[in-house]
């Protein structure tokens, strides 16, 4: 099966505009920054967190804390693979209780794997509020999730696969629109 | 990037696994370790899965570890032991399987004293099936939480000279984790007195030594064994005094080790058999970690096996 790119949505210059914008966004609704923490989910969500940290840092010259969360677990169609998805790591180093969260993942498209991080966080102790950012929100949705901050709505054909690709683990910024060949 | 993937249906030993089964299993461990740091130790990976607990020989450390890592998965677990149970009423061995998969578990832990039964019920059984030791064969979960323990101590698994001391010859603890070793390229290194470390074993790719200061000489690892007399190991040397002077471990032998050296003992430990009360406590003893990391490994392969096996395999 090859992947066709369809589509180039976002070269690295939109994406680091969209990070700042994004960056400034979580820092307008969330005045108390003693309460504000960041949560990335593995393994983009992750790096996409990183960026945004990074700009509150260089906006405000505060270090909000960041957390790492694996969903794997607490996913809803564990029984339906024949084998088992990869758990990778989670490593949240602070308290969740009573902070103001902000979860954060590349691709924002059913909503179930919120649905998992926020189960998940909530095993972890009781926030303040949880919010969601999103780079790209592509529809699809199949819970009453929606983000609070969204780099990108781009309407998709639900076949079509949004890749969003980042330096630290790609070796380029970009996103891109493809689709596999050979059905 | 290829991405690793575990294929077993069964964990019976670790003879048949490939490197790639062993990495995963780690990694997943890994990950699951974070699960019991937590206040809530709990999560819903196993959520409506049953493991049956099936012991047919006394253990306490396995028993119960299986048992905190199915229950932190979120998975039901039933104990069968042996004593409770219609063995003593002339059940065979495959009766009691049958019948407690007419309960539909997916995941049967065993162990038994005859080499062999996992594999055996693996010939009928429709539940994945996990060695927790089979008479002088295999006890993989030891061998995998003993690899978690060096790799996180050590941060490798290869270029490592590993030592095992004692009586290697009823050891499933050590053919696992010679086992282990060879296959990721380990020097493994035997310790004991010849009829306990017969010189046969060099054929699975080790070293027998019968000193044990040229043994433990730049091991990373020294391995201790338990001296199990219940298994009448007395009678494979003329004393405890004996053995314990030419092969208990102590602070003086433990030198001759690499620096960043670990001590490891998969329990339960003889303090002042084969080893040294002052070294079981030393900082250099991660034997408790051992411990720890046991609930984690079982996690990882409870989770990676399952236990909903294909019908038509069978």
């Amino acid at each position: 099966m090859k992947e066709k790119v369809k589509a180039k949505i976002m070269d690295e210059k939109k994406m680091q505009r969209t990070f700042l914008r994004l960056a400034v966004e979580v820092l307008e609704r969330n005045r108390d920054m003693d309460k504000l923490v960041l949560i990335g989910i593995q393994t983009r969500g992750v790096y996409v967190a990183k960026r945004i940290q990074q700009l509150i840092k260089e906006q405000e010259n505060v270090n909000v804390p960041l957390g790492i969360l694996d969903i794997t677990m607490f996913r809803d169609d564990l029984h339906r693979h024949e084998r088992q998805p990869a758990v990778r790591k989670t490593e949240i180093k602070f308290s969740v209780e009573d902070k103001d969260i902000v979860l954060i993942d590349d691709v924002l498209f059913t909503g179930r794997t919120i649905r998992a991080a926020m189960d998940s966080i909530f095993e972890l102790g009781r926030p303040a509020s949880v919010q969601l950012a999103v780079l790209i929100d592509r529809g699809h949705r199949e819970l009453p999730i929606s983000p609070d901050f969204s780099g990108k709505f781009l309407p998709t054909a639900r076949r079509e696969r949004v890749k969003v690709m980042l330096k630290e683990l790609d070796g380029q910024d970009q996103v891109l629109i493809t689709e596999t060949a050979g059905f | 990037m290829a991405k690793k993937s575990f294929r077993q249906d069964h964990l019976l030993g670790i003879e048949h696994l490939r490197v790639e089964d062993i990495e995963v299993i780690l990694e997943t461990a890994e990950a699951f370790i974070e699960v019991s740091s937590r206040d809530v130790k709990k999560v819903p990976a196993l959520k409506g899965k049953t493991v049956v607990n099936l012991f047919f020989e006394n253990s306490t450390r396995t028993r119960s570890s299986f048992e905190i890592a199915a229950k932190r998965l979120s998975a039901d677990l039933i104990n069968f032991s042996a004593s409770a149970s219609s063995l003593k009423k002339g059940e065979s061995l495959k009766d009691t399987v049958l019948t407690l998969e007419a309960m539909n578990p997916h995941i049967i832990v065993i162990r038994h004293s005859a080499s062999g039964s996992p594999l055996y019920l693996t010939t009928f059984a429709r539940s994945s099936i996990v060695n927790a030791g089979d008479g002088f064969h295999e006890h993989p979960t030891q061998a995998l939480l003993d690899a978690l323990t060096a790799k996180q101590e050590l941060g490798t698994l290869r270029g490592l000279k590993i030592a095992i001391i004692g009586d290697i010859l009823h050891s499933r603890v050590a053919r696992s984790n010679i086992f282990l070793h060879h296959k990721l390229g380990n020097e493994i290194a035997l310790i004991g007195p010849p009829s306990l470390v017969p010189k046969e074993f060099e054929q699975l790719g080790a070293t027998v030594y019968y000193d044990i200061r040229a043994g433990v000489r730049n091991a990373d690892v020294v391995m201790m064994l338990r001296v199990q007399e219940e298994r009448g190991a007395r009678n494979y040397f003329p004393s405890i005094r004996e053995y314990r002077n030419r092969f208990a471990i102590t602070r003086d032998i433990f030198r001759l080790a690499k620096k960043r050296a670990i001590l490891m003992h998969p329990g339960p430990i003889n303090r002042d058999v084969e080893i040294d009360t002052a070294m079981a406590d030393a900082p250099e003893s991660v034997i408790l970690k051992q411990v720890t990391n046991g609930i984690a490994v079982r996690m990882a392969v409870l989770y990676l096996l399952k236990g909903e096996l294909d019908e038509a395999a069978n």
